[in-house]
């Protein structure tokens, strides 16, 4: 770990943080993930090579607007999180934001974070909302500009390169005091597009909140997502993102790999730690490593889909 | 101007327990008993009884932005920022129940008499 005394530079302290280990990659054999630390799996090219094709990167809790000390420039560590993605060089496909875009759902945010984007040199950008991004009584805002792929709906589906994914919204229908929800009819729907596929397509699901409970009390978790999981159980390969809780935990449940993602605006405490999920703050050299993109890649064997994390120090 | 604003509320909670004290009553949150306080991810008091037609204030002192929204759609606030307040006039006697929709474990209730 770097002595304070003799950094003399955010970017060299950031870069020996980075080092230290914040990054992990995770690689899926068997149904099992075997976790690498990135600077490991980086010092070994050989075995990088064996990740296949990046499919999409997923970017999560941007939330463009926040000011606070947790990180008073979220516009800037989301430049690099975009920076960084350009810098690839092979570009994804697809880019995968798991919501909370914005703060406080203000226009003016959601315009910057639009603007923002434009940036990027990934083709295709997918969204799901959070709800930051639903705090309006109309949820007006985040429709009008990402609305279209879902006729307003929030949930949709489609397919890339064999891959089928499926976005779905759990912060639209929240019962007080309980967790995300889906709803019967996104629940419909979900059975209706999974049905007659086959069970050999690599199925990625992706929402804001965690479609498994991670920690009820400050709801992190969806309530009626067993009713989506019964319809996911029969598929060779399933991966689950979310973001929400701004930090990676992870499991493996049979076929269904469940992965969170960092944020690339601010760190939250670990479960129960303190009276809530409030922002977390940390130096400013040990914030970039807990900032974060999720790429995921396929390998060859469609049911060896890899996901690395990466810090954007 | 930020934090002037946060010592005038610390100072009126304080003031509210010692009255609490003294007057033998259940701790009260704040002095103002149209006023609830956001903070630690609670609103405080949770319940909260006024005369009908009295004009109800929620503030949010905590870093999060919270909501307060009406469990039958009564009222809506918009995200509340840090030192951001929301008010409301309850016109009829009854039982409002509201939560945040950013922390739906976070609720309460209005008893309107």
């Amino acid at each position: 770990m770097a002595d304070d005394q003799t950094v003399h530079s955010r970017r060299n302290a950031l870069k020996c943080m980075a080092f230290g280990g914040a990054g992990t990659l995770f690689a899926l054999a068997g149904g099992i993930f075997t976790p690498i630390d990135l600077a490991v799996a980086a010092a070994d090219k050989a075995g990088a090579t064996r990740l296949g094709k990046p499919l999409f990167v997923q970017i999560s809790d941007t939330h463009i607007g926040f000011n606070k000390e947790a990180n008073p420039d979220v516009n800037g560590t989301l430049d690099q999180t975009i920076a960084l993605l350009n810098g690839m060089p092979e570009q994804p496909a697809l880019l995968i934001h798991t919501g909370d875009i914005t703060h406080l759902s203000k226009p003016a945010e959601f315009d910057l974070a639009q603007q923002m984007f434009t940036r990027l040199r990934v083709n295709e950008m997918h969204t799901v909302p959070g709800e930051h991004d639903t705090t309006d009584a109309t949820v007006t805002e985040y429709f009008n500009r990402f609305g279209k792929a879902s006729n307003n709906k929030g949930y949709y589906s489609f397919d890339h390169a064999g891959v089928h994914f499926v976005a779905l919204v759990n912060v639209l229908q929240f019962k007080p005091g309980g967790l995300g929800t889906l709803g019967p009819e996104q629940l419909s729907w979900v059975t209706a597009d999974l049905k007659g596929r086959s069970a050999s397509t690599p199925i990625v699901v992706f929402a804001h909140m965690p479609l498994w409970t991670i920690y009820e009390p400050w709801g992190w978790g969806t309530g009626d997502a067993e009713q989506l999981m019964m319809q996911l159980r029969r598929f060779g390969s399933v991966t689950v993102l979310n973001g929400h809780i701004h930090q990676i935990v992870q499991k493996v449940e049979g076929n269904v790999t469940f992965h969170t993602a960092r944020s690339t605006a601010y760190p939250q405490p670990a479960a129960g730690v303190g009276p809530g999920p409030a922002p977390l703050k940390v130096s400013a050299d040990q914030l970039l490593t807990m900032l974060g993109i999720t790429s995921v890649s396929v390998a060859k064997h469609p049911r060896s889909m890899v996901l690395s994390d990466t810090t954007i120090a | 101007m930020i934090l002037a604003r946060y010592r005038s509320i610390l100072v009126a909670v304080g003031v509210g327990l010692m009255y609490a004290v003294h007057a033998g009553a259940l701790p009260a949150a704040t002095t103002d008993p149209t006023k609830i306080v956001v903070k630690d991810f609670m609103f405080t008091p949770m319940s909260l009884t006024v005369k009908a037609g009295s004009t109800v204030t929620w503030a949010n002192m905590d870093e999060e932005p919270h909501t307060v929204v009406s469990n039958t759609g009564l009222f809506h606030s918009g995200a509340l920022d840090t030192n951001d307040s929301f008010s409301f006039k309850f016109d009829k006697p009854g039982t409002y129940q509201f939560s945040c929709s950013i922390h739906p474990r976070m609720v309460g209730t209005i008893i309107v008499q």
